[in-house]
């Protein structure tokens, strides 16, 4: 049963090799997807044994299992690697840009640490990949190589490398010295062996060593890395990175703390209002922003905090909302990061003031960009009006009124940042005719993989209930 | 004495394994001198090298579960005559001493004849053996004169071998001599402390000293040589302010003698400062005396923060890679200043770990040099496109310098940072991730100018040979194979701090 899983890591370790050619590596995209399938098929919901690949050190081993949360993420990410990728190739030629084989070679690497993160069975194992991840990544931001894109990149790296090092090893190591072990178990390991202030220290350590969940103040990379090639932005600061940050959220919340044990000791509440700020702050500054992949770089940051919120809630809801969000936003925001390039490849215009009657142009892009946006947004019938509403019974589960009041106001400003762009790009004409008046989208494989996301959005609002139903174990007792 | 110490009266070729260790690089440098041919220098030494390799693995595979084995010269009882004693802790040292020489050697050959003139090139080979010999007789003597005999041993050989970058660089030369007084001072010091133990207690063998000692901590002249063997000892370390020698010293000798070096001389150095303090002195002196407290928590903080900075803002490669040695040798006294089995185990586990990772990172500047002629970073902006297999295993090396997961250098950090929560030392533990935050800083630096920056010169600037790629790699490989398989590393580190934390009763056994 777990052979799958390893066969998963070795596959693309196998396939990494620098000179793949585009078509092997959407092979090995596609063989991914199918093998996640298969063990979602082979395994289901349930838990499966730790598949123990070496001992490091006593009670620190590399260890992968299967569970559903990160089932959840594995499907995710593997399929939208099959879009991005196609996407990926059609704007790298569209764009000219250099270096295809380094910029794949590392793209796979990406993935490859993500799904060691997805299947990690204790959290010395998901360090270790999360790591792996920001090293991965690290050369795809600084790609173009100018100064910019360096200056972007050293933001990015150091701040993600400086929390996860000066903050997260500690408070794995602490939790180690505490509990004797780092694997993750239902129902959390550190409940009886800490009390008092130190809880909430130790979860400050936390949520500020993942980085990649981008809590404010720790979250001036997410911009400074949207200097990469959009496909980059797509897939890694929509998709794989971020995610990969609450993905760690959620897991260190169920499963090192346990939620009933942040719930009693009320440690998470100064988390809660922190996020809570993150969401608010981070809209408002999307609002101020022109560029159109910044103003998605912060609304990312906001929607993160959802996530991060969800954990902090400390209720079943909560945190199945949170981990519900993690697949609505992924699905919206990667298709409104590929119309973002689409656009670019299309017109070279990253400013939306600049954006002014590009719809008619690009109806099928601007559509896409609408769908994903409503998503975000959370209305019906769309994928992410689920996710907001179990964020919201979880607030009121939690007693938290106020928190919902911090969720509505955020779907305001959603759509006061997002809705403009559609707005401008169908209704106004273009100022002084000069743009592309005619229909002129950008390259098919460009345009369609957004269409094909906006699409899912849709469809994720009619299977958001299987989901729902897929992760009900996590948040069963122990 | 749990277990019986084998006096060998019969004499198999395993029971001599231990003089082995030493005699056999010893006898073979004088031999590459008579037999004086070129051709034949550097293979005598790869064979003695490897040969000494070999002991010392069959050594560390009889000690590694906690026994001692112990040699006399000549068949002279302890006390009188010079025993040579094997433990986990020294065998350790051995294993890492010999296989970087061994390592060392191939990587050498190449490289010395492109930056020493001919005539010299046999006697760099046995200088090299003379100086391994050194090492190797200071780890293995449990006789307190003879550590010192050794030293100076390699420590002359060293100030030669150093001296030999002058055809490069002669500032070779003023490094060389700057360490010579250094070094001589710290030889001083060192044999005075000695002059007053014998003082007090008349005898030099490690283990009679300590017995000898346990009753007399009170005493002024004891207390007196324990602080010139510190003193001495911590400018053989480099401890921090004691430091001055070393960057220049690593950065104008020969690449080949730099690696060396950079990954065994101050280890073996470390090892003596480890074995004086906890089994010639007890642990209990140690608290009794706060020496702890009052010279290694401050040193060893500054060391890491004082030299990391210092290394971020250096503009050559090898005295950038220098400084970052003085900040790990923080992160070694960090664990002794600890003072618990987790904080010795994360000294002598780093001890080893940051070796092979300086060896791989010398190595690799040692390719730069014979490549482009400097180590300075302007010189080797954009080397990682025309040397991808070097710049790969740089920064492998760069990596476990930084302590990611997955490489060598992360077990060490992860130890001791582990030892500190253990004792409840917070700050401390915050201390050591943000001291190694500034190593993120300076290794990315190095990133940065190898693959981000347009090339210095237009001239077309080839990968390097094979014979220095193959030890690059597998020392780049020890780094991550290392960070998954611990069994030698921390079976060896764990037999070794228990037994030094028992004081003299661990050697005595």
């Amino acid at each position: 049963m777990l052979l799958p899983a390893a066969a998963v890591v070795t596959n693309l370790l196998f396939r990494n090799s620098p000179n793949l050619r585009d078509g092997l590596t959407l092979g090995a995209a596609i063989a991914t997807f199918l093998v996640v399938l298969n063990i979602l098929a082979t395994v289901g919901n349930t838990t499966t044994d730790n598949f123990v690949l070496l001992e490091v050190m006593p009670g620190l081993e590399l260890a992968f299992n299967v569970e559903p949360l990160g089932m959840m993420f594995a499907i995710l990410a593997s399929g939208l690697w099959i879009v991005t990728h196609v996407y990926g190739i059609g704007y790298m030629r569209g764009n000219n840009e250099d270096n295809h084989a380094r910029f794949f070679a590392c793209f796979s690497f990406a993935i490859f640490s993500v799904m060691g993160i997805a299947f990690a069975a204790n959290m010395f194992t998901l360090f270790l990949f999360y790591e792996v991840l920001t090293l991965s990544t690290y050369p795809l931001v600084a790609h173009k190589g100018t100064l910019a894109a360096v200056k972007g990149a050293r933001t990015y790296l150091s701040i993600l490398i400086g929390t996860s090092i000066g903050l997260q090893l500690v408070a794995v190591i602490w939790t180690f010295a505490i509990a004797g072990t780092l694997d993750f178990t239902r129902g959390g390991i550190l409940e009886g062996l800490i009390a008092g202030p130190p809880v909430a220290i130790l979860l400050a350590l936390y949520a500020f060593g993942i980085g990649k969940a981008a809590l404010m103040p720790f979250h001036r990379w997410l911009p400074a890395a949207m200097v990469a090639p959009t496909p980059v932005s797509a897939l890694l600061h929509a998709v794989a990175v971020v995610k990969a940050g609450v993905f760690t959220m959620l897991k260190v919340g169920i499963y090192i703390f346990g939620i009933d044990f942040l719930a009693a000791t009320g440690a998470s509440v100064w988390l809660m209002w922190l996020a809570a700020f993150s969401i608010i702050a981070s809209s408002v500054i999307a609002l101020t922003k022109d560029n159109l992949k910044a103003r998605l770089a912060y609304s990312t940051i906001s929607q993160l905090s959802y996530i991060t919120l969800g954990v902090a809630l400390a209720t079943s809801m909560g945190i199945l909302g949170g981990s519900l969000h993690v697949v609505m936003h992924a699905m919206g925001k990667i298709t409104l990061f590929m119309c973002a390039g689409s656009i670019y490849v299309a017109t070279h215009k990253t400013n939306i003031s600049q954006m002014t009657g590009l719809g008619r142009a690009m109806p099928i892009t601007f559509m896409a960009f609408l769908i994903g946006s409503l998503s975000i947004i959370g209305l019906p019938p769309l994928g992410g009006s689920w996710s907001k509403w179990l964020l919201i019974m979880g607030a009121a589960d939690a007693g938290q009124l106020a928190m919902i009041g911090i969720l509505l106001i955020s779907s305001l400003l959603n759509v006061a940042y997002l809705l403009p762009l559609v707005g401008k790009g169908f209704f106004l004409k273009t100022p002084n005719q000069t743009g592309p008046t005619k229909f002129s989208e950008s390259p098919t494989l460009v345009w369609a993989p957004p269409a094909f996301t906006a699409f899912g959005c849709i469809i994720l609002f009619f299977y958001a209930g299987h989901i729902q139903a897929f992760l009900m174990p996590i948040i069963a007792a122990p | 004495m749990a277990t019986q110490t084998v006096h060998h009266t019969a004499m198999t070729l395993s029971d001599h394994l231990p003089i082995l260790q030493i005699l056999i690089p010893f006898i073979s440098a004088p031999l590459i001198v008579f037999i004086g041919r070129r051709s034949l220098a550097w293979p005598i030494a790869f064979i003695a090298s490897a040969a000494s390799f070999v002991i010392a693995c069959l050594l560390l595979s009889k000690v590694i579960g906690g026994g001692i084995i112990s040699y006399q010269i000549g068949g002279w009882a302890p006390p009188l005559g010079i025993e040579y004693r094997v433990d986990a802790a020294n065998a350790f040292v051995l294993f890492l001493v010999t296989g970087i020489a061994t390592l060392v050697l191939p990587y050498a050959r190449q490289s010395v004849k492109a930056e020493m003139p001919q005539r010299t090139q046999t006697l760099f080979y046995a200088l090299f053996l003379l100086c391994m010999t050194g090492l190797l007789g200071v780890t293995i003597t449990a006789d307190a004169f003879n550590v010192f005999v050794f030293l100076e041993i390699s420590s002359l050989s060293t100030y030669v071998l150093i001296a030999q970058g002058s055809y490069r660089d002669k500032r070779a030369l003023t490094a060389s001599f700057n360490y010579l007084i250094m070094g001589t001072i710290g030889a001083t010091f060192f044999v005075i402390g000695l002059g007053f133990l014998y003082m007090a207690t008349g005898t030099l063998n490690m283990a009679d000293l300590a017995d000898r000692l346990s009753g007399q901590y009170e005493s002024r002249t004891v207390r007196a040589g324990f602080a010139f063997i510190l003193v001495g000892m911590g400018l053989k370390v480099a401890i921090f302010p004691l430091h001055f020698w070393l960057p220049n010293a690593y950065t104008y000798a020969p690449s080949a003698v730099t690696t060396f070096l950079a990954a065994t001389a101050t280890k073996v150095a470390i090892y003596v400062l480890l074995r004086f303090i906890f089994s010639v002195f007890q642990p209990a002196f140690l608290a009794e005396t706060s020496t702890l407290e009052i010279i290694f928590y401050p040193l060893a903080l500054l060391a890491m923060f004082a030299a990391s900075f210092t290394a971020i803002f250096q503009r050559d490669l090898k005295r950038m890679l220098a400084y970052s040695s003085i900040a790990q040798i923080g992160y070694m006294l960090l664990g002794i200043a600890l003072f618990s089995e987790t904080g010795l185990m994360a000294t002598i586990i780093h001890l080893f770990n940051h070796g092979i990772t300086k060896a791989a990172l010398f190595m690799g500047v040692g390719a730069y040099v014979l490549r482009s002629r400097s180590s300075f970073y302007i010189q080797i902006q954009g080397l990682g496109k025309t040397m991808p297999w070097t710049s790969a295993a740089v920064i492998i090396g760069g990596l476990s310098l930084i302590g990611v997961p997955g490489t060598a250098g992360f077990l060490s950090k992860w130890l001791l940072v582990q030892a500190a929560l253990e004792q409840g030392y917070w700050p401390i533990a915050m201390l050591i991730v943000a001291s190694s935050l500034l190593a993120v800083v300076y290794v990315w630096r190095l990133v940065e100018t190898l693959y981000l920056s347009t090339p210095h010169s237009e001239q077309t600037i080839q990968e390097a040979p094979l014979s220095m790629l193959l030890p690059l790699w597998i020392m780049a490989l020890a780094c991550i194979y290392f960070g998954f398989e611990t069994d030698i590393t921390l079976g060896a580190a764990k037999a070794a701090a228990q037994a030094l934390l028992a004081g003299s009763s661990g050697m005595l056994h």
